[in-house]
């Protein structure tokens, strides 16, 4: 599996208030999540995201509340990845849980800019910045979570077993 | 090698001798918590898995509680889901108006929480009930979903910070102070992925509400739980609120910890967090000349009784600046009945504050206390991040509630013990 795109870049510590602000949490559907995703730290994100992008960021990815709206928002905005110095642990399993890809790597989250197009294998976790030419190797998921991303998600894990 | 309290807690769950930092368990969990906000998500989950109804009825608890008494439609169509599932599923521990009060200190009040517990919550301050001797923590509502139908969930064994809590506290210190200087001292991702487990003389000192808004507060810190030794308060405290029986862990004397970290409570002075992260601590005597708009004394955090006595305390008799709005939530309609009893109600009303129902409301800029562009409150909530209690543009202060009330009285952010 293979994600390519686009990088928007942001810094430390981007919570989930930022990444769908709660005003917005009287609503379940991912669409209209979507339609608020990092409204409150770049208001331009939805207008400007294109299938397939790519965030990248800093360290603690996603801290604070456990909303899994937050990362339902991102993929439903069309990201395919997330690649960040360190996530927060509660983002970390929900991205897992609802099949967001998302890939721990502090050499590329500090090297690759905004703009840059990226290419993440995630059967090797390597990481391509391909503007720049330069590879990174990404942390690579323990086994048993591979099931559940192979089996994209948790709920779909849970019935195969 | 000898195991941390967590660490005990989580091997008796797995049904093994022994666990280390960083092994994959599956746990059998005592309960599975959600909000109105998260719960209908997981209800949406739970009906896609090949599962009939949940695990045990009794094992679960549903409290609307964020935007409860429902502020608009879309969100009393969230509360409506719930409380579908929770007749369909016979859920014995259902709670709406009436009967909620904000989750985390709910639950241990209807002694729902105990010592050696298991909990997950699909809300980050689930980790409250490690005050209580639990291992708590909080998770997103897939896997609330998964906990719900199975009744177990799968953890990475956390390593553990020891916080060496030793000293006595002087007036007007309080738990919000010790959990704002351990976050301004190890960050928000100080112990990520990590446990921070309380330890120390001073932890006597501790009321149990102190120990509430320390363990809740343990996941600002980025940790995956907070928890405190089981102690003769905690056993009174179980005693009184619980029918259920309780198992007491302790860490062995040879566990290993990645890091120590000592607070000396005779030190300690009234804390401050500054916008826009908990980290971002001043101790009150550095803060300077901020003016305020609003004042909240509530949430998980800070809306116990305790709390409310501090503020009452501070307020007595007196009036809040004028232009200053303060609102006062307490926690659960307990606690709400025994504000009433001790006369605080009355206080809180002819100082000029406001008294709500139970509700999580400003906390997460939901409602009852938005801030405009440009304004500035002090909050005995647990975060300040951008937008969080309303436009980009406002302003949180994280402060104990002894310093909401001083400041309250004042107009701008002010020291209690002056």
């Amino acid at each position: 599996m293979k994600a390519k795109g686009h990088v928007f870049k942001y810094g430390d510590n981007v919570d989930t208030d930022v990444i769908i602000p709660a005003r917005y949490l009287n609503s379940s559907d991912p669409k209209e999540l979507a339609a608020h995703c990092m409204e409150d730290i770049d208001k331009e994100f939805i207008n400007k995201v294109k299938s397939g992008d790519i965030i990248v960021a800093n360290k603690n990815f996603g801290c604070g509340s456990s909303r899994e709206h937050a990362p339902i928002a991102i993929k439903a905005a069309g990201v395919s990845c997330v690649i960040a110095e360190t996530f927060a642990r509660i983002f970390y399993r929900n991205a897992i849980n609802i099949g967001l890809p998302i890939i721990e790597c502090p050499e590329a989250a500090v090297a690759i800019a905004a703009g840059n197009e990226v290419e993440v294998d995630f059967d090797s976790g390597v990481i391509t910045d391909k503007t720049t030419g330069e590879s990174f190797q990404g942390q690579p998921f323990p086994e048993f979570m591979q099931k559940i991303i192979q089996a994209e998600g948790l709920v779909n894990y849970i019935n195969s077993r | 090698m000898g195991m941390t309290m967590t660490q005990k807690i989580l091997a008796a769950h797995a049904g093994l001798e022994c666990v280390v930092a960083g092994q994959l368990i599956e746990a059998e969990l005592d309960l599975v918590l959600g909000n109105d906000i998260t719960s209908p998500v997981a209800i949406h989950e739970i009906e896609k898995m090949n599962v009939e109804g949940v695990f045990h009825k009794d094992k679960i608890a549903l409290v609307m509680d964020h935007f409860v008494p429902n502020k608009d439609i879309k969100s009393a169509e969230h509360c409506k889901c719930v409380r579908e599932f929770a007749c369909k599923n016979e859920i014995t521990n259902y709670f709406d108006v009436g009967e909620m009060g904000i989750e985390h200190a709910l639950l241990p009040e209807k002694g729902l929480t105990v010592a050696g517990d298991v909990v997950i919550g699909a809300d980050s301050h689930t980790c409250t009930y490690g005050a209580l001797g639990a291992f708590s923590t909080g998770v997103g509502s897939t896997d609330m979903a998964a906990g719900m139908a199975t009744g177990r969930a799968w953890f990475k064994v956390p390593s553990a910070i020891r916080v060496v809590i030793t000293g006595k506290k002087q007036k007007y210190v309080s738990g919000k102070d010790v959990i704002l200087h351990l976050i301004g001292e190890i960050g928000v991702d100080g112990a990520l992925y990590q446990s921070l487990e309380f330890v120390g003389d001073g932890i006597g000192q501790l009321s149990m509400d102190d120990r509430f808004t320390i363990a809740n507060m343990a996941i600002e810190a980025g940790a995956k739980n907070g928890i405190f030794p089981v102690d003769a308060l905690t056993e009174q405290y179980l005693k009184e609120h619980s029918k259920r029986s309780y198992k007491v862990y302790e860490a062995d004397a040879d566990a290993e910890y990645v890091r120590e970290v000592v607070i000396d409570l005779c030190t300690l002075k009234p804390t401050v967090a500054f916008p826009h992260l908990p980290e971002n601590t001043k101790t009150i005597d550095e803060v300077g000349d901020i003016t305020i708009d609003q004042v909240v004394i509530g949430s998980c955090t800070n809306g116990r009784f305790e709390d409310l006595a501090a503020a009452a305390e501070i307020l007595k008799g007196k009036k809040v600046k004028k232009g200053v709005r303060v609102i006062v939530i307490p926690a659960t309609q307990q606690i709400y009945l025994d504000a009433m009893e001790a006369g605080f109600v009355r206080t809180f009303i002819e100082a000029g504050a406001i008294v709500s129902t139970p509700t999580c409301g400003p906390c997460l800029g939901g409602y009852m206390g938005i801030l405009a562009q440009g304004e500035r409150c002090v909050s005995t909530t647990n975060r300040n991040f951008v937008g969080r209690m309303g436009h980009v543009d406002s302003e949180i202060y994280l402060a104990s509630p002894a310093v909401a009330a001083a400041s309250a009285l004042t107009g701008k952010i002010s020291d209690p013990r002056a």
